[in-house]
């Protein structure tokens, strides 16, 4: 069950939504350009939604992922970055964290299966918010009502139109 | 926008619902349509590839099933839900999405008979094979698994034996082997009980009983815990890519949904049992009032229970919420008390089914369901009328006596599903049947 009692963690519903509302630009590291990788699926979502999607994967640098020109290492970005999307291996999450802080970024999110808990507190620590172990994708559908077409618990309660 | 995490009496009316986008509609329209447009080709692509989340064709998902989806995930304390066209078809898909041929489950015995001949028949013709075992004895599953158990399956509550399973033991038995607790929640329903809450990882309802509560709709639902660890190597289903949707790993890719989403496009898109929105709309209207109703269900049977045993025409009664019923501790651990706490008002949350058993024997029990005047004689529960079989002339009637007794039904035996009429018109029923019967 998805714990959301604690409103003091970047886990909960309150600030997720703060954070997809303000995070527009993401860097999604280790994006794969094959469309049955969750990486794709995720990104090409989040791009669907209107946010900026910068790939960033050694394997296709030079070239392009979902239309956007793909870079090799975070730092070879040249515009600012909001949030840092890591779909990598759990142990290569620490030097991706310390960019994600020496770039400004304002969020270091860990896909899910990716918890990394040092780069997160260090994260964390240099005033990021810090998300482990869930999709950007499947928590924006939760919030902003995709998922909701799944049979997905939203925890979402209200007796407002979905925006 | 708050945190709160809402009671189940707010989840029954609100979750899965908000007014409608286009029209501000609060309550739940009816989306009776087979298909929906597809903005461009594109668009019809993403969708088809999940990369988009949106309806297709009603056989896969519906807006107005949606919210009785998302709404039963609400109660049960889940992660996802998935409807499907019967209590049955909600089995069977919990069960084909889980199993494939060579696949060995241990289940508890004295189950649901459709539920029996699923397991013991249906799913042996395509290798499946089923140990059952006593539900009331968690060692008994424990000693009845195998290297090739990939599911335990059992009712939190039995229908008709009334066995109370110990859901936090019996998940332990299956989580030790690395497979998941399926729990058939009809009788409870989530208001009484949360197997996920205690264990399972998997929760099936017929939601034409409690859920629905009118008696005349028929569906079905499966919930996921969203907990269970899919990647242990037992279920290479969900984590190697998908020959039955192209190629899609749907652990990796849903994480903590990913078994419901692969029922929904491997089982439910596939085999076609899928619940009509008309049918999700009729079911939720129930819903609505589950809480309330499942209150007076439990206080009307509690008092039934205790008229009948102290009636001198009934020989015997099995009722778990009697404080004297061998599993009524376990009772009052995992199930909700309802209308305050015992000793202060409140009654233990037992749900509405009991059996009796009618001095007489065979023929006695005949002449009481034909002397009831208001109670139906008919083989559905969860009514909000009282409904009763006998089940040594009706669903047990092929059966020998042995097979009878093995199967937990002696002639004598009486099942009520006792309903939210009066109680004491319900007591007057059933007293001036036992005096026909006693006649008879």
């Amino acid at each position: 069950m998805h714990d959301n009692a604690n409103a003091a963690t970047d886990d909960s519903e309150t600030q997720l939504r703060r954070i997809l509302q303000r995070c527009k630009t993401i860097a999604v590291v280790g994006l794969s350009a094959e469309w049955h990788r969750p990486s794709y699926f995720a990104a090409s979502y989040l791009q669907g939604k209107g946010y900026r999607i910068l790939p960033v994967n050694p394997r296709y640098a030079g070239g392009q992922v979902l239309g956007m020109p793909c870079v090799a290492r975070l730092e070879d970005i040249r515009e600012p970055i909001d949030m840092v999307d890591v779909f990598r291996k759990t142990a290569d999450v620490g030097p991706i964290a310390d960019s994600a802080i020496a770039l400004g970024a304002q969020c270091l999110w860990q896909q899910l299966g990716v918890v990394n808990l040092a780069a997160d507190a260090a994260a964390r620590a240099a005033g990021l918010h810090g998300v482990m172990n869930r999709c950007v994708k499947i928590e924006h559908a939760r919030l902003f009502g995709g998922l909701h077409w799944a049979g997905v618990n939203t925890g979402v309660v209200s007796a407002r139109r979905r925006a | 926008m708050s945190d709160r995490l809402f009671r189940p009496e707010t989840l029954a009316i609100h979750a899965g619902q908000v007014p409608d986008r286009e029209t501000g509609a609060r309550a739940l329209p009816i989306y009776q349509t087979t298909s929906f447009v597809f903005d461009s080709a594109e668009h019809a692509a993403a969708l088809f590839n999940l990369q988009t989340f949106g309806n297709v064709y009603s056989r896969l998902s519906n807006p107005t099933v949606a919210a009785l989806e998302e709404r039963v995930a609400a109660l049960e304390r889940g992660r996802a839900a998935v409807a499907s066209a019967s209590g049955m078809a909600a089995e069977a898909m919990a069960l084909m999405t889980l199993l494939q041929q060579g696949d060995h489950v241990v289940a508890a015995g004295a189950l649901y008979g459709g539920t029996v001949t699923m397991l013991a028949v249906s799913l042996a013709k395509f290798g499946i094979t089923t140990t059952f075992v006593d539900a009331t004895r968690p060692d008994a599953f424990a000693a009845a698994m195998q290297p090739n158990t990939r599911a335990v399956f059992a009712e939190s509550l039995g229908n008709p034996s009334l066995a109370v399973l110990d859901i936090a033991a019996v998940a332990d038995v299956a989580h030790a082997h690395g497979v998941p607790l399926v729990i058939d929640n009809t009788v409870p329903s989530p208001y009484l009980c949360n197997p996920l809450a205690l264990g399972a990882d998997i929760v099936v309802h017929s939601a034409t009983k409690y859920l629905a509560g009118h008696g005349t709709t028929l569906g079905g639902v499966i919930v996921e815990s969203g907990r269970f660890p899919w990647d242990n190597g037992k279920f290479p289903g969900m984590t190697e890519p998908s020959a039955g949707y192209h190629g899609v790993k749907f652990y990796e890719t849903f994480g903590d949904f990913g078994f419901s989403m692969r029922a929904r496009m491997e089982t439910l898109r596939v085999y076609g049992a899928a619940l009509s929105p008309m049918s999700a709309w009729q079911i939720l209207q129930g819903v609505e009032t589950l809480p309330l109703r499942m209150e007076r269900h439990c206080s009307n049977a509690l008092a039934v229970a205790r008229f009948l045993r102290s009636h001198p025409r009934v020989s015997w009664v099995n009722y778990p919420g009697l404080d004297d019923h061998p599993q009524h501790a376990l009772v009052q651990r995992q199930m909700r008390a309802v209308g305050g706490a015992a000793g202060s008002g409140g009654v233990p949350g037992a749900s509405g089914l009991l059996a009796f058993g009618v001095q007489g024997g065979l023929a006695a029990g005949v002449k009481f369901i034909e002397s009831a005047q208001f109670m139906s004689h008919l083989a559905n529960i969860g009514d909000t009328r009282t409904l009763m079989i006998h089940p040594a002339s009706t669903t047990h009637r092929q059966l020998s006596d042995e097979q009878q007794l093995a199967a937990g039904v002696p002639p004598d035996m009486v099942r009520l599903s006792v309903g939210l009429e009066h109680i004491d018109d319900i007591l007057w029923d059933i007293d001036q049947a036992l005096a026909a019967a006693a006649r008879a």
